[in-house]
């Protein structure tokens, strides 16, 4: 392109922008942004999202183009990639992960005709929007699970960066662990990273050996199934994908995150030029979480109770964090029958009493 | 705290496991720079050894022939090293960089389709007598057979170097070239073989994450652990022995501090994370740290 027309395009571009004209209404397939901190075969989290973009794609057919980048580093980096998605057109750019949050809204300030989706965060502006799915109700199932499965009483918990919505799902896995069995006992290993099959691998193998017969992962590869597959006799948990290959044993039960109908209304919102920012929180009853099948090593009481909790959170009859609950100081923050609100959850950083260990800070 | 938790056998047991990959890709690393040459590809040859392992054992079903790939995929991998390095002269640090994130790449695209493979599981030697002995039975003698190809390969190297003829010319290589030269010594073609068993070595370091530790494919699944073996190998002062310290006291505090954590120490857990790391340093530079090869790094042509 010559510099002639570069500026001449750039020019109308700007021209474009100062007159409010949305750039969106150009000819050709709208261009969509996906940006993912794993590689989209990673089994788990970002291997769900890229199947979630992909369904949406195949919803809108030719009206929508897929541009995305994997394996972005949570940083500065993270600026550049969304930067030139933008560059290249992208009307929309969903950014899932955590650690996205302050690039997405770094860039979003300087494209104010791009809107962004931001998975898991909670700074909006007028062009960014957060999504994000109530994981904790599915950790509520599996703790359950978990209390009633362990024989050792001792449960392992791979933790993976210490932000709210990992400490949310510990909690919510230890109120339900231990309320179907009291003298159930968490030992929780931080791994500080999403993905590191060979870190997740021996943090499962020192937790297996510890004496804990059931594993839980806030981490996003298989390698903590191979490591209890192999030693025997634990239980794991599918994250983010169904793991199903390790079902019926280790894996008992799985998270399964369904972004696919969320992507495919806030495409549709800016095509119909709808879009508003929102901060959006959906659990198992709309749909974005998924209970993945409770395979057979499960008895069927349990599996029955397990689903009978599913069912009602769906319903919105019980929600898992319901008072009375205390945190480890031993101050209650929840009373008797009151539920926690989404502020309480959204900022939670302390263990609820019970747990032993500080939080990394 | 619970520290009876842990048990010291068990503990003892997966430190020989989880220090093996990086013992692997640094001893061969350890040969390459005693030979004068820099190879900072050590990352890119591991993780496309770990791709080549998933391969090779998931379309033969013999892990054996897995890590037999890796090494082939890694050896090939610094066969180009050797190329762009020892004939076409290029420069060495620039080369090997480029050369991790190459097989970084290559890797992801090797071993795309094999995501959800599963290798074939690698049998753990039963040796009869032996590991039926108390406390020492289950530490050292229920691994599988890389772990002890790799301590092998410490004396292997470390009488090669230190022993033989051979291990003489390697060095002299490394210390001065033009002196090799001026003997009479083949500089560039020594300096191949050295590359191609660290290449070889590194693959099987990849192979040995992606075939027995996690075991699966997940792209970028080496996750720096080629640096550290480069790290290790200067830390060692270019000592085999001192080498395998480094390698299992990596591993070894990688392990405990998991353990540690799992035990609920009363320390943050930051400081635990980070203590595999001082703790190496500081007894590695304690021990005090040899001296580098003398051509190490330098580019050699004969005309010179």
């Amino acid at each position: 392109m010559k510099r002639r027309t570069l500026l001449k395009t750039g020019a109308t571009a700007a021209f474009a922008a100062a007159l409010g004209a949305p750039l969106r209404a150009q000819d050709g397939p709208m261009k969509v942004g996906f940006v993912y901190v794993g590689p989209i075969n990673d089994g788990g989290w970002t291997q769900h999202h890229h199947h979630s973009a992909k369904e949406m794609v195949e919803h809108f057919g030719d009206a929508v183009e897929l541009v995305y980048q994997e394996s972005v580093p949570e940083g500065p980096d993270a600026e550049r990639v969304m930067t030139q998605m933008c560059l290249q057109g992208c009307q929309i750019i969903f950014t899932t992960s955590f650690g996205f949050m302050d690039p997405t809204i770094n860039v979003a300030a300087k494209f104010p005709d791009v809107v962004f989706e931001h998975a898991t965060g909670y700074k909006t502006a007028d062009n960014v929007s957060v999504y994000s799915a109530r994981f904790y109700e599915g950790r509520a199932i599996q703790g359950h699970l978990a209390g009633k499965m362990t024989q050792s009483n001792k449960v392992g918990y791979i933790a993976s960066v210490p932000i709210p919505e990992v400490v949310r799902g510990i909690n919510s896995a230890f109120i339900h662990a231990r309320k179907v069995n009291p003298d159930v006992e968490f030992k929780i290993i931080w791994i500080f990273e999403w993905l590191n099959p060979a870190k997740e691998a021996d943090a499962a193998k020192a937790l297996i050996e510890q004496g804990c017969d059931v594993v839980l992962q806030h981490t996003d590869s298989t390698a903590p199934h191979a490591a209890a597959k192999e030693a025997g006799g634990v239980y794991t948990f599918g994250q983010a994908a169904d793991m199903a290959e390790f079902a019926p044993m280790p894996r008992i039960s799985s998270i399964i995150d369904n972004w696919a109908p969320y992507y495919i209304d806030r495409v549709q919102a800016v095509m119909d030029g709808t879009w508003e920012s929102v901060n959006t929180w959906q659990g198992i009853g709309e749909g974005m979480v998924g209970i993945g099948e409770i395979s057979s090593a499960v008895p069927d009481d349990v599996k029955a109770e397990a689903e009978a909790m599913r069912d009602a959170i769906a319903a919105g009859e019980y929600h898992p964090f319901t008072g009375p609950l205390t945190d480890q100081s031993g101050t209650e923050f929840l009373a008797e029958g009151e539920v926690a609100d989404d502020g309480l959850l959204a900022g939670m950083n302390f263990y609820v009493e019970g747990i032993e260990g500080d939080i990394p800070s | 705290m619970d520290l009876s938790s842990i048990n010291p056998l068990l503990l003892l047991a997966s430190l020989m496991v989880a220090s093996t990959p990086i013992l692997l890709a640094a001893l061969g690393e350890l040969v390459v720079e005693r030979a004068g040459v820099l190879n900072l590809g050590v990352e890119g040859m591991m993780i496309t050894g770990a791709a080549c392992g998933i391969i090779f054992s998931t379309l033969t079903g013999n892990a054996w022939l897995g890590f037999a790939g890796a090494a082939l995929g890694g050896l090939m991998l610094s066969f180009l090293f050797a190329v762009l390095t020892q004939v076409l002269l290029s420069n060495q640090v620039a080369t090997g960089l480029a050369l991790t994130l190459f097989g970084l790449g290559l890797s992801a695209l090797l071993g795309q389709s094999f995501a959800d493979a599963r290798p074939p599981a690698f049998p753990k030697l039963d040796i009869p007598i032996l590991s039926d002995l108390p406390v020492l039975g289950p530490v050292l003698f229920r691994h599988d057979g890389m772990v002890y190809i790799g301590l092998l390969l410490v004396v292997a190297v470390w009488y090669f170097l230190s022993r033989t003829r051979a291990g003489l010319v390697l060095r002299a290589v490394g210390e001065n070239h033009e002196a090799a030269h001026a003997l009479g010594y083949r500089v560039v073609l020594i300096r191949f073989g050295a590359i191609m068993f660290g290449g070889a070595c590194a693959g099987l370091g990849g192979a040995y994450i992606s075939l027995v530790r996690v075991p699966q494919w997940t792209e970028g699944m080496t996750a720096g652990a080629g640096w550290i073996a480069l790290a290790i190998v200067v830390f060692a002062g270019w000592k085999p022995l001192r080498l395998l310290l480094g390698a299992y006291l990596f591993g070894g505090v990688t392990v405990l501090q998991l353990n540690l954590q799992a035990a609920g120490l009363a320390i943050p857990v930051e400081y635990l994370s980070m203590s595999p790391y001082v703790a190496t340093i500081l007894v590695l530079v304690i021990l005090a740290a040899g001296r580098a090869p003398g051509s190490l790094g330098k580019t050699f042509h004969a005309s010179r």
